[in-house]
């Protein structure tokens, strides 16, 4: 590897282990980013000259070390002068003097982890602040996956770190009562995350699939951390499903191919086999929220493993849907319940289950779902519905399959 | 520590209507959330406060160019009813505090900022 590539894979591999101890020895949120960019910047400077040191990790550890304990001195001096600076200081080292109750994982990474994704911080804010700090994904990366401006996303990650200290958000794994109920926030966060890049509902890519991938990354450090916590497990093997098909689900052309059209080998196996191993694992569940992902997960592995389009077992998907809508009946769960329904029982009957069911504001899907069956079911209505699909497709690459699709059944 | 002001809000009205056993639950609460406080941290002082009917708010200008004027910052169904203001180890706690108040309320947790060379109460 040259030095660059090391560099790039220790950032990869380590940034969240590197924050994470910074962080337990300064408690400074604000200092503690920084001084890892800056000695980040160092090393690309240096390694390419020197050669990559012996243990990547450490040496930016302890470049990152003497930026801190700079950056602290400069206040200190400062502080002589200006009081304000240093009663801040002392602030931000204060927060997070808890001590954990004790008995559960002692493990600064999940601290990391809970801490960006505590509930006291919006959705948005929590999937970008995790991204950044635990999985060193790039403030322009992540801006790139919520499609909002860099500038806009660095402020957004300035507000979380400013409320983290502000606020005393604690740097500490709560008791046991309550980290089942932590670690469906960071559930959900991830998940956010995952989907903004999995299927971006604007813009003009249909998937992102490096920044999904590093949204599974975030999933995968904190499902080895807590390994027998069923949200996370059932999330895992969701998201690895999902994700093993991104290779198939864009042509050459950057157009769309359906499910039926993909050439399955481009899926990735090994990550289907992994993910249907951790799904063996996880019993059906109480919670809604792990029955979901869980059930989500096993139409998913279906699909992976069928081995042709037409050997596809709708029987069970059917069933698996039918169990879905009882925990969670969103109108996106409906939907694809209503096309699993078309595909074994024919288009008249998706079309059946999609009575009554209302668009969701702005998404073309509903519209796009009920063309495709009007049309299968030879009905004229299917150009209107076309029409109205098109009209509210935000996303461009579906935009052109849905208009592909309506000059081929206007030409019958 | 962190030292937080704990801002209740409810629906005017709720109160006066409330039977005694209803209105024994509010204390009951109340004194569980004081209780927290006690044994995570210390209450520094806390108030509950008339009606939102009975405000007066000036706005902003110097001194004689304030407007005075009748009512609250802001309409709302429910208005600030009260508040803590208290020291503890950190929000989890803070939150945790929170959640023994009664159940109409909505509460806000805002942290306080220090002024040095101006010490607090």
């Amino acid at each position: 590897m040259t030095a660059d590539e090391v560099l790039t894979a220790t950032v990869r591999d380590e940034w969240g282990r590197l924050v994470a101890l910074l962080l337990g020895q300064f408690r400074r949120l604000d200092l503690v980013e920084d001084a890892l960019g800056d000695a980040v910047e160092s090393a690309a400077r240096r390694w390419p000259a020197d050669g990559a040191p012996d243990k990547p990790a450490a040496w930016l550890l302890t470049a990152a070390r003497r930026r801190v304990l700079d950056r602290l001195r400069g206040e200190a001096m400062a502080a002589r002068k200006e009081p304000l600076l240093v009663v801040e200081a002392e602030r931000g080292t204060g927060g997070g003097a808890m001590v954990d109750p004790g008995g559960l994982v002692e493990d600064d990474r999940l601290r990391l982890v809970l801490l960006c994704c505590h509930p006291s911080l919006g959705p948005e804010v929590a999937s970008a602040l995790a991204l950044r700090l635990v999985v060193g994904v790039s403030t322009a990366d992540i801006a790139r996956l919520f499609l909002v401006p860099e500038p806009t996303m660095a402020a957004r990650i300035t507000r979380g770190k400013k409320k983290i200290v502000a606020a005393g958000i604690p740097y500490a794994v709560p008791g046991r009562g309550d980290l089942p109920g932590r670690l469906r926030v960071v559930a959900q966060v991830a998940y956010l995350a995952f989907t903004a890049g999995y299927a971006p509902g604007s813009g003009p890519d249909l998937l992102r699939a490096d920044l999904a991938g590093e949204a599974v990354r975030l999933v995968r450090v904190t499902h080895a951390l807590v390994p027998d916590e069923p949200v996370l497990r059932a999330l895992l093997a969701l998201v690895l499903l999902q994700h093993s098909r991104r290779d198939a689900r864009v042509d050459a052309e950057d157009g769309l191919v359906l499910l039926p059209d993909q050439d399955r080998g481009l899926w990735h196996h090994d990550e289907v086999a992994e993910a249907v191993d951790l799904l063996a694992g996880v019993a059906p569940s109480p919670d809604p929220l792990v029955e979901s992902y869980r059930l989500q997960a096993l139409v998913a592995a279906e699909h992976a493993l069928a081995p042709t389009s037409d050997a596809t077992r709708w029987d069970r998907i059917c069933e698996a849907y039918a169990a879905l809508l009882q925990v969670n009946p969103s109108p996106s769960a409906r939907l694809a319940a209503a096309v699993a329904l078309s595909e074994r029982d024919g288009p008249k009957a998706g079309l059946a289950a999609l009575d009554g069911l209302e668009a969701l504001a702005g998404s073309h899907r509903l519209a796009a779902v009920r063309a495709e069956l009007l049309a299968r079911a030879g009905d004229d209505a299917a150009l209107a519905a076309f029409d109205e699909a098109i009209r509210l497709c935000g996303n461009d690459v579906e935009r052109a399959h849905l208009l592909t699709r309506r000059e081929a059944v206007a030409a019958g | 520590m962190t030292r937080y002001v704990v801002l209740v809000a409810y629906e005017p009205g709720d109160w006066s209507e409330a039977s005694p056993e209803v209105q024994q639950g509010y204390f009951d609460a109340h004194h569980a959330f004081e209780r927290y406080v006690d044994t995570h941290g210390r209450r520094i002082s806390g108030a509950p406060l008339a009606d939102a009917e009975t405000a007066t708010t000036l706005a902003p200008g110097a001194a004689e160019d304030r407007v005075v004027t009748d009512g609250p910052f802001v309409e709302l169904a429910e208005q600030v009813g009260g508040y803590y203001d208290v020291e503890l180890p950190d929000l989890d706690a803070a939150i945790a505090a929170a959640r023994l108040l009664p159940s109409a309320y909505t509460v806000e947790i805002r942290p306080v900022v220090e002024i040095p060379d101006h010490p607090p109460l």
